[in-house]
């Protein structure tokens, strides 16, 4: 131990959990070995809809190496819920969705039946020996045309496509229209994006009929959520089902839900346990069947005077939820309304959002999960009503945030912003990126004839999600710190990290606290077996409220030590017991962490009361959201001759409170913006009329590839919050919300010359170029 | 068939069905699970490993294909418990996140060395092309690469592999 240590906290200290990582030896899903294990391959839609007229599996049945094949009908007997919907709206239709279709299917790549085989070759033949007889039917594609009367319908028994409508509003929208100097309307495209964590979903189930235990080893977000999603499901108690998040390569919103998968795979386990049976999707079945992301189309309109302070927001919007709605799904666009306003004060706004049913794969939470619709539309909006009153798009901004001293702020959608000083964000980028040079630098490449685009992005984000009122299912947090006898340290956190590097930051923050060398923690989480009850990683709320009750468990722990240290060193309370570096100290005598630990042990020499061994838990419930925020600038070259963006530069400076480690905080922002770069530039899930999706593969489906990246210049602000007493705020979407608006303001104010208001992502070079040789009027 | 293959300098045999994939084999025969499956269509550089020399796409390559040949995998860097420099590299700048990615960027990054020892960060950027990369953005896989590079020239660098020469661009397009 060293007490004279530098704090491992604000330092940019290397990922412990990386060694496993460089080295090969981690163990995601598909990396877990099994004695007798057996192999999973799923019989799919390769229709958008399509009623099931016969299916025929004898042939799979009597294939080599095939076990079982089960269809709708074992589900039935055996009594297997649907899968559930968790964010259900007031008055919304939802339709039946079982594991597998029964009668017919509604989204290509929809499950149909499930065969297990005794390797994975076997049981992928096996799959091509299903004869089906399918009898096409018209698909409802379009968001408008499927809300239209004649469209075909999803859900017959529905008697509409409409599955939902909810509103927002607040002040005199209508008198703040009439009154308003200008009127600025655009039609907003947020674009289906498929979320690619580069590992595929995933799972192995086993169960023991001894024991009555079932475990599912799932690659996913939320352990615990699945565990009793499961057990509903199948019926079983919830303390007989164990669910382990082993090492999760990525998820991104795709791995927080509940999967017709994760049920089939259980189901199958029941039935041939002991023997465990895997199942591991094919990137062609990641892109056809695990939630994609955004999909929402609008109309937003916004009233301004004639200084270009914004009066008010209105904001009509459809919400693709697909085929069926998965697990968060209609809760995803109410995100949306809740940040419409932005980072600006706005005195009256209204959000009305229609929910639809189509024949596509469901959409649901993807990084940043309806707030980049609302960051979008709100800064494409500022940039318009800049362009209509001819004012510099960053004085607009500055009209339009409230001051520092405002905050909390309250807006006008009813939230309380906890800090904020947006103005100073935003003159740093602005500094950083040398923003009245850069203008200047415009004007003369455009009398070149090269198109230079400055584009300005400021975002507010709603994060640490959140209080329970909000969510489902609860929105805290658990930690328990176990000081072993040995006086080495295990956290246990009920956050569910893959790939953000809490082993590492919440080891520091224990080790700061104890006073313990790094290597000296061990922070575990994923298994529900292993770890106390927690809601897991999302909504960039893992540190933040998961952090949270770490340092609450520990205040507890050391709390309980000095307890036991005033005892032994016979000071008269804990109170005059001082800790410092690891060490206890009373007396002029001290112990160590580890000597306390081994005492509280072997519980020799006990205070009155005190419970042998040392170790704490606490759940955290946040008072509020956290609203991290943040300005990005970006600089594009626009090619004329053949409409392709170049980011020539890029500058971020983000406000996500206090940082516990810089380096892991700039991998999250440089992440987040190259998500936001796909989603601008490149990324679309494109169905066509009939239903197909084509964009299946990495082939058709383009993720940015390094060398479409710049290299980011970020920079941070850090202004405290007093929703946790960390001052944390949460980093893990600022980039995917923030970068968007900024590539697409760049992008538009390039195309300026041609009179180009408004451009619907992705800006592939073919659109640009068609809107260059149109004079901006494609 | 039978298959008779070096992997990470360990001679192995074994009979395998002729449509078996090389990453199969590694993964299920050999039980080597840190060369990974992205997408199985050769496009997002997981399954990256060295077929004697030059990276290939594991998931495209069949295991009878690497019959009388050495194989290294990610497993094979390590020497002595000494990490490789481009591991120590991904490590130092952050260069990983969820990981998924890794061990086939590694194997990507170090070929590109070999054929480059020097590169700029624009050509470390085309040459990753071939690897996918959905968490860090690959600023800090950019700075990794060239942070290896650095210490690879600050040592005496390893000559590059008669085969690795002889496949330039072998990285970009295998
Ligand atoms: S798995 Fe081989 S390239 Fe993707
Ligand atoms: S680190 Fe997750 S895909 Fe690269």
């Amino acid at each position: 131990m060293s007490a004279a240590r530098e704090p491992y906290v604000g330092r940019r200290v290397k990922r412990t959990e990386d060694p496993r990582l460089i080295r090969g030896l981690a163990h995601y899903v598909d990396d877990l070995r099994f004695a007798d294990l057996l192999h999973v391959s799923i019989v799919r839609s390769m229709y958008a809809h399509a009623r099931i007229v016969s299916l025929d599996l004898a042939a799979a049945r009597s294939a080599a190496g095939v076990v079982d094949v089960v269809t709708v009908e074992d589900l039935d007997r055996a009594r297997i819920g649907d899968v559930p919907c968790a964010a259900s709206m007031a008055g919304m239709k939802t339709p039946a969705h079982r594991p597998l279709a029964r009668g017919k299917v509604r989204f290509v790549g929809e499950p149909v039946a499930a065969i297990v085989a005794t390797s994975a070759y076997a049981a992928r033949d096996a799959v091509d020996l299903v004869s089906f007889e399918f009898d096409p039917l018209d698909a409802a594609v379009d968001l408008e045309k499927a809300l239209a009367p004649g469209s075909p319908l999803v859900h017959e028994e529905l008697g509409t496509n409409k599955a939902f409508e909810w509103s927002v509003a607040s002040g005199d929208l209508d008198a703040v229209f009439k009154s308003a100097a200008k009127v600025l309307t655009q039609r907003i495209v947020h674009q289906r994006l498929i979320p690619c964590p580069m590992e595929p979903r995933g799972c192995v189930a086993q169960y023991l009929p001894g024991e009555r235990q079932l475990t599912l080893w799932t690659s996913t977000q939320i352990p615990h959520l699945v565990r009793t999603a499961l057990a509903a499901v199948l019926g079983l108690a919830e303390n007989r089902v164990r669910v382990v998040a082993p090492e999760v390569g990525g998820g991104f919103g795709a791995k927080l839900n509940f999967y017709a998968e994760e049920i089939l795979l259980s189901v199958l386990a029941m039935r041939l346990g002991p023997r465990p049976v895997k199942w591991i999707a094919t990137r062609r079945e990641d892109f056809a069947a695990t939630i994609h992301g955004r999909g929402q189309l609008g109309m937003i309109e916004g009233a301004a005077d004639a200084e270009g302070r914004l009066l008010g927001i209105r904001y009509r919007s459809i919400q693709d939820l697909g085929a069926y709605p998965q697990l968060l799904a209609p809760a995803i666009p109410t995100l949306t309304g809740l940040m419409l306003p932005g980072c600006y004060k706005v005195g009256a706004m209204r959000m009305d959002l229609t929910g639809v049913y189509t024949n596509k794969m469901s959409t649901d939470a993807y990084r940043g999960a309806g707030r980049p619709e609302a960051t979008y539309q709100i800064e494409r909006l500022i940039d318009l009503v800049a362009d209509e009153l001819k004012l510099d798009p960053v004085e607009v901004r500055r009209r339009n945030f409230p001051a520092a001293s405002e905050f909390p702020f309250k807006t006008a959608s009813g939230l309380t912003y906890d800090s904020g000083d947006y103005r100073r964000a935003m003159d740093k980028a602005l500094a950083l990126a040398g923003y009245e040079k850069l203008r200047a630098e415009q004007q003369s490449a455009r009398l070149e004839g090269r198109l230079l685009g400055v584009g300005v992005s400021s975002y507010v984000e709603i994060c640490a999600l959140g209080p329970s009122a909000a969510l489902a299912a609860g929105g805290w947090e658990s930690a328990t710190v176990r000081i072993e006898p040995s006086g080495k340290v295990t956290v246990l956190t009920g956050a569910s990290p893959h790939g953000q590097g809490q082993e590492t930051s919440f080891a520091q923050l224990a080790a700061d606290f104890l006073g313990t060398d790094l290597d000296d923690v061990i922070v575990k989480h994923g298994d529900t077996a292993e770890v106390q009850y927690g809601i897991g990683t999302f909504g960039s709320r893992a540190t933040a409220v998961g952090g949270t009750a770490l340092w609450h468990a520990l205040g507890r722990v050391v709390e309980k030590a000095k307890r036991l240290a005033a005892h032994l060193l016979g000071a008269a309370s804990a109170e005059a017991v001082g800790f410092e570096g690891g060490v206890f100290v009373a007396n002029g005598k001290t112990l160590t962490l580890a000597e306390l630990a081994t005492a509280a042990h072997h519980a020799k020499s006990l205070p009155e009361g005190f419970e042998p061994g040392l170790q704490a838990t606490y759940a955290f419930e946040p008072k509020n959201f956290t609203f991290p925020f943040g300005t990005h600038v970006c600089v594009v070259e626009v090619d004329r001759n053949t409409g392709d963006v170049r980011i020539v530069r890029y500058v971020a400076v983000d406000d996500c409170g206090r940082v516990l480690n810089p380096l892991l905080v700039d991998g999250q922002v440089h992440g987040g913006i190259v998500q936001a770069l796909g989603q601008a530039l490149f990324e679309e899930a494109v169905y066509d009329e009939g239903g197909q999706l084509v964009t299946g593969t990495f082939m058709d489906y383009a993720l940015p590839r390094a060398h479409d990246c710049p290299r980011f210049e970020t920079d941070r602000t850090e202004t405290p919050t007093d929703v946790n007493p960390l001052g944390v705020k949460g980093v893990g979407e600022a980039g995917t919300i923030g970068a968007t608006p900024a590539i697409v303001n760049a992008v538009v104010d390039a195309l300026e010359p041609f009179g180009v208001r408004h451009v619907d992502m992705p800006l592939r070079p073919e659109k640009i170029w068609r809107l260059i040789q149109a004079g901006g009027k494609a | 068939m039978k298959l008779a293959v070096t992997v990470n300098e360990k001679a192995h045999e074994h009979e395998v069905e002729p449509r078996l994939l090389l990453v199969h084999y590694l993964r299920e025969v050999l039980g080597l699970t840190g060369t990974h499956v992205g997408c199985e269509t050769t496009l997002c550089g997981a399954c990256t490993v060295l077929l004697d020399g030059v990276p290939v796409k594991a998931c495209t390559v069949l295991a009878i294909q690497a019959d009388g040949a050495k194989v290294v995998t990610i497993e094979g860097l390590e020497k002595d418990g000494v990490l490789d420099a481009m591991q120590q590299g991904f490590w130092e700048c952050h260069g990983l996140q969820c990981g998924f990615c890794t061990p086939g960027m590694i194997l990507a990054a170090r070929d590109l060395l070999d054929r480059n020892p020097h590169p700029t960060e624009d050509q470390v950027r085309g040459g990753l092309d071939g690897n996918l990369c959905r968490c860090t953005g690959y600023q800090h896989i950019v700075d990794a690469v060239l942070h290896a590079a650095k210490k690879r020239g600050a040592s005496a660098a390893p000559a590059p592999s008669p085969a690795a020469t002889a496949a330039p661009g072998a990285g970009r397009h295998a």
